[in-house]
């Protein structure tokens, strides 16, 4: 497999239609890497919730993305409106999502918890006014 | 079971996928909230959902779900048909309920996966 493999990824926030693509793409890049489809499906559902978040709640940001041979990381940002309670935020259920984000089937509360359930490692660091940086490691050691 | 039967089963409409008639799946779920397919669902195949736009297409992308069925004779938003095609998902349409949709398959063999929903012999 290539070593330390570096992906940018710019996430639009003004069309809804959209959000996934990235998620989609490093899929298939994952896929083609050959690495298992349990590890493959992990990192697809956490970034796919972040990018959904980002477009929902923060007008779009970018997901960088290094693969080494032990891990794929991610890091997500973006320059919304920020999380003040973030502890609140990471409660399965508890959403600021709009009855038109929920009516897209998204806006449950179970995004950042998605997150935090399909990676290894997850840290999230947001400044209400500034925006919110995500970090997220899923290991591709044994399983 | 093969989508083709699941398209007797309820006797939906192809809208997307005639080329995936032939493949088999094995378990389905059954929800209009794609957070909880994310966080809940394992191994499935087929999604049975009222939401109708590109995002149910993609939540089946990441989770190698391969057959959406519409429930309640909902119309897919063209978004979502243009994706569903380009990404290998069939869609499919029926008139029945979720509740009724999700039983006749259930009456027919399929399940929900897990150990909880194994199939008694």
């Amino acid at each position: 497999m290539q070593k330390n493999l570096r992906l940018h990824y710019d996430i639009s926030g003004d069309d809804y239609t959209r959000a996934g693509e990235a998620s989609a793409q490093l899929k298939q890049v994952l896929r083609q890497l050959g690495l298992s489809s349990s590890i493959i499906r992990k990192v697809a559902i956490a970034m796919y919730e972040g990018e959904i978040n980002m477009v929902i709640h923060a007008n779009g940001g970018t997901i960088d993305v290094e693969i080494d041979s032990a891990c794929i990381s991610l890091v997500l940002r973006d320059t919304g409106p920020g999380i003040s309670e973030i502890d609140l935020a990471m409660k399965e259920g508890y959403s600021t999502a709009s009855e038109n984000v929920r009516s897209m089937g998204f806006g449950a509360g179970m995004g950042l918890p998605n997150m935090r359930k399909h990676s290894d490692y997850m840290k999230l660091e947001s400044t209400p006014g500034v925006g919110t940086t995500v970090h997220m490691k899923i290991s591709i050691g044994e399983e | 079971m093969t989508i083709a039967e699941i398209v007797d089963i309820l006797d939906a409409k192809v809208l997307s996928g005639e080329e995936l008639l032939a493949r088999d799946v094995h378990s389905a779920c059954g929800s209009d909230l794609m957070s909880d397919v994310l966080a809940f669902v394992k191994d499935q195949s087929v999604l049975v959902t009222g939401l109708t736009n590109a995002q149910a297409v993609r939540t089946a992308e990441m989770m190698d779900i391969i057959c959406i069925v519409l429930v309640r004779g909902k119309i897919a938003d063209s978004g979502m048909i243009e994706l569903a095609k380009d990404r290998s998902v069939a869609v499919l349409q029926t008139q029945h309920s979720m509740f009724a949709a999700c039983g006749l398959l259930y009456e027919r063999g399929l399940r929900g996966g897990g150990k909880s929903h194994a199939k008694k012999s």
